[in-house]
């Protein structure tokens, strides 16, 4: 690989100097998308500011009807915690799902929503759970946060900390997994509150994105058959040589059925 | 930079260029050439190492990430000539043929063991190797020979941690 820098700051407020000190930086945390972008030379930083031994940012606690997930947390830490199985399984679900073992072991929650692949899984989840990113500036709510392919409310700098979601009542996440790169080709993450119900869905388009249509049906009868046969608009959605719009527009129906009788 | 490194039980401190794989290090560096690359593209899992007893892609993480930490390669499974349960049973059970993927699935086999114990299944033993790829085998020995590398880890009582006999 190119030659670059590496910074291992102990504080928030280190990795954002060692993040400042000239040239173009990256923060690293399990590394599992930028180190590959850094071998294909799609990201050339001079700087590395690597995370994992900033104080504070791992954990899972509970809190009212929010359960927060620290920014350094790993899916494989997710997969196991008892907290979160007891409070939104359909998070422990969604994380046995991300990557494989080996990515899981390495792969974290900030990571994942920094870099914002518009096939990744966490994208959906904040949606439906009405997450609310916590950074060391500030703080977004979940809607305002994500805003399409690799694109987020994150100014340059800026680190995520900590994710709170919110508590459903019941919650599933279904996922039509690429089988190679095991990204989704289309994922739906379905919620359900005491004050209506929330999709996320992952995948599908150029960005996470809600579908509100489907929320309206589901608030009203939440059931695979109130949303039966409910279109999505391929326009929006993206071709590849993996899936076509079309096929992508079906296949999220599907999920969200096969989430909806999971949750 | 200045990097501590455990590596099968060795302690030791060296100065490591930031862009170095961890699998460069254990390959070009230290001459442990049993940890194999395949693919480069965290796929297919033959650079598979233990650090801190969790299994992870040599070829997706950085020399100077793992400072402070201990590694388990291949080479530091087997004590002297008495080979760790898990590499007994692979041989036991035909779970190689070539060999390229087999240190990849040893070292992930060793970690399914740690996840759920010695009394794994099957299918939860295939579930678990999506990160490691075989070419010639068809999985169908290498998910016996885990299960059988499992019930020997059982019955020995040896570490699903990765220690061994120079830890």
């Amino acid at each position: 690989m190119r030659d670059f820098e590496y910074a291992r700051p102990a504080s928030l407020a280190d990795a954002a100097s060692a993040f400042s000190g000239g040239g173009e930086a990256a923060f690293i945390a399990g590394g599992h998308t930028l180190l590959p972008a850094i071998k294909s030379r799609l990201r050339m930083p001079d700087t590395l500011v690597d995370l994992a031994g900033v104080a504070g940012l791992t954990g899972i606690s509970s809190d009212g009807d929010r359960l927060w997930i620290g920014a350094m947390t790993t899916h494989a830490t997710v997969a196991v915690d008892a907290t979160v199985a007891a409070k939104i399984p359909g998070l422990t679900g969604m994380a046995k799902l991300i990557g494989d073992p080996q990515v899981r072991n390495r792969g974290t929650l900030g990571g994942v929503i920094a870099n914002n692949d518009p096939a990744a899984d966490y994208p959906a989840a904040l949606l439906a759970l009405d997450a609310i990113v916590d950074t060391d500036r500030g703080s977004y709510a979940a809607d305002d946060y994500f805003q399409g392919m690799f694109a987020t409310a994150l100014a340059d700098g800026e680190i995520v900390t900590r994710v709170g979601f919110r508590v459903p009542l019941a919650s599933a996440y279904a996922k039509f997994r690429h089988p190679a790169s095991r990204y989704a080709v289309v994922g739906v993450y379905v919620a359900r509150f005491a004050d209506g119900v929330r999709v996320g869905v992952t995948g599908a388009g150029p960005g996470a994105f809600r579908w509100p249509e489907a929320e309206a049906a589901l608030a009203t009868d939440f059931s695979a058959a109130a949303v039966a046969g409910l279109p999505l608009d391929p326009a929006d959605l993206n071709t590849d040589i993996h899936a076509g719009a079309e096929y992508r527009a079906h296949l999220a129906g599907v999920m969200l059925a096969d989430a909806v009788k999971a949750a | 930079m200045q990097t501590r490194l455990t590596i099968n039980g060795n302690a030791q401190t060296r100065e490591v260029a930031p862009a170095t794989l961890l699998v460069e290090l254990l390959r070009d560096e230290l001459a442990l050439t049993g940890t194999h690359i395949g693919c480069d593209t965290s796929q297919c899992g033959a650079c598979n190492v233990l650090i801190d007893g969790q299994s992870v892609k040599s070829c997706t993480i950085l020399a100077v990430q793992v400072d402070g930490k201990a590694i388990t390669t291949i080479e530091g499974l087997a004590d002297g000539d008495t080979l760790h349960p898990m590499q007994a049973a692979f041989k036991e059970a035909h779970g190689l043929q070539c060999g390229f993927c087999t240190p990849g699935m040893v070292i992930a086999g060793i970690e399914i063991v740690r996840r759920h114990g010695p009394d794994v299944d099957a299918a939860t033993i295939a579930h678990d190797l999506e990160g490691n790829l075989c070419r010639c085998t068809g999985y169908m020995n290498i998910i016996k020979a885990i299960q059988a590398g499992a019930r020997a880890m059982g019955q020995t009582g040896a570490s699903a941690m990765g220690e061994t006999a120079h830890a």
